[in-house]
């Protein structure tokens, strides 16, 4: 297989692509295991900065794998990794939505959103905080979230982004002064 | 109300300039209160209940809850087409970032604060997810059942660090099962 390296590429994040359950992040530390120390494609210290690097960018985290498959062959690898992790999940979500929708209308798929809604609900307030946990910011990170949501909901046509550019600059300079 | 889609479905090329930039603004993990912004509230293309269900199967099936969300949302909206644009709209602005600030990255990392500034960022976006939790909370608080299961929920995923699987299926199930039994009556 090492001679053939889109193939291998290709077995390794498809084979991640439907264990991924619960998010990206499950898969952080198998995919960290394979890249490391059984393709050595990149090293212990690459990785780190490759997940930094997947973390500051937009889009899922899981571009991490885009990034390695880039790290190992250039644009073709960044998109048969991405591709490889990426398809099969879809085609299977795919499905699942089309009979899904299919069902629109009908008393138990009514049930089913109304049922499923306040779950979801949860599911983020969980997300929410341990996002909160794995910040460094501690309690300043807490204090930006919900000034941010304050801010949001007060002024609902205020660009996201600049609330973002004052949580950047708030910490930059709390960080400046060694407050966190 | 809640499960009435749009009496026009918004055009292919529509679906995918709002993914589009859902996929480029989605700094710091907030990406599902992108989602909501743009296609809920922004443009009343989905319902409440509607999104909310979307996101919880979106979390049960393997693959990125974000990439899941996007084929529903797609899927919902405009069928195959409508997802196939939703997830390439979704990927290909990350797909050149992240591979132009690797590229840029030794320089990056020398720059004083960036990793304070992107921690701000981060807590920032986490608000846009409070704000769907506190319209959630707002709802399901008319309704003790739903209550019960979204507090059911934080507990065992985010205090107890069940699995998530699990926990949806269960939890999932008797909300669903109290829904039912309420009927569909009130929206």
């Amino acid at each position: 297989m090492r001679d053939n390296l889109p193939l291998t590429l290709i077995a390794v994040f498809a084979s991640f692509s439907l264990v991924s359950i619960g998010g990206g992040t499950s898969i952080i530390a198998g995919i960290q295991h394979q890249a490391v120390d059984v393709q050595h494609w990149v090293t212990a210290r690459d990785f780190v900065d490759l997940f930094a690097i997947s973390r500051a960018a937009p889009g899922p985290g899981s571009m991490l794998t885009t990034l390695i498959g880039w790290h190992v062959m250039g644009w073709s690898g960044a998109i048969i990794a991405t591709l490889a992790l990426f398809v099969p999940s879809s085609l299977l979500c795919y499905g699942v939505a089309l009979v899904w929708s299919r069902h629109r209308g009908k008393r138990w798929h009514t049930a089913l959103e109304q049922g499923l809604s306040p779950v979801a609900i949860g599911l983020i307030l969980a997300g929410v905080v341990s996002l909160l946990r794995v910040n460094g910011g501690g309690v300043l990170s807490w204090v930006i979230a919900f000034g941010s949501a304050g801010l949001l909901s007060w002024q609902p046509r205020l660009h996201p982004l600049l609330v973002f550019l004052f949580g950047a600059l708030i910490f930059a300079g709390a960080r400046a002064m060694a407050v966190v | 109300m809640s499960s009435s889609a749009p009496a026009s479905p918004p055009s292919i090329p529509a679906i995918f300039l709002v993914f589009f930039r859902i996929g480029l603004l989605s700094f710091g993990g907030g990406v599902t209160g992108w989602v909501y912004r743009e296609v809920v509230t922004a443009r009343g293309w989905m319902g409440e209940d509607e999104f909310m269900s979307g996101l919880a199967m979106s979390q049960i099936l393997p693959g990125t809850n974000i990439s899941n969300l996007s084929i529903y949302v797609g899927q919902r909206l405009r069928g195959a087409w409508g997802a196939v644009a939703a997830i390439f709209g979704l990927f290909v602005g990350p797909f050149f970032a992240v591979i132009g600030i690797a590229s840029v990255y030794s320089r990056l990392k020398e720059l004083p604060f960036s990793d304070a500034a992107m921690e701000g960022v981060a807590a920032a976006a986490i608000g846009m997810l409070l704000i769907i939790i506190g319209r959630g909370a707002r709802r399901s608080a008319r309704d003790p059942a739903a209550l019960i299961a979204l507090l059911a929920t934080f507990v065992a995923v985010g205090l107890l660090h069940w699995s998530l699987p699990v926990v949806v299926v269960i939890v999932g199930a008797a909300s669903v099962a109290a829904a039912w039994l309420r009927g569909p009556a009130d929206a």
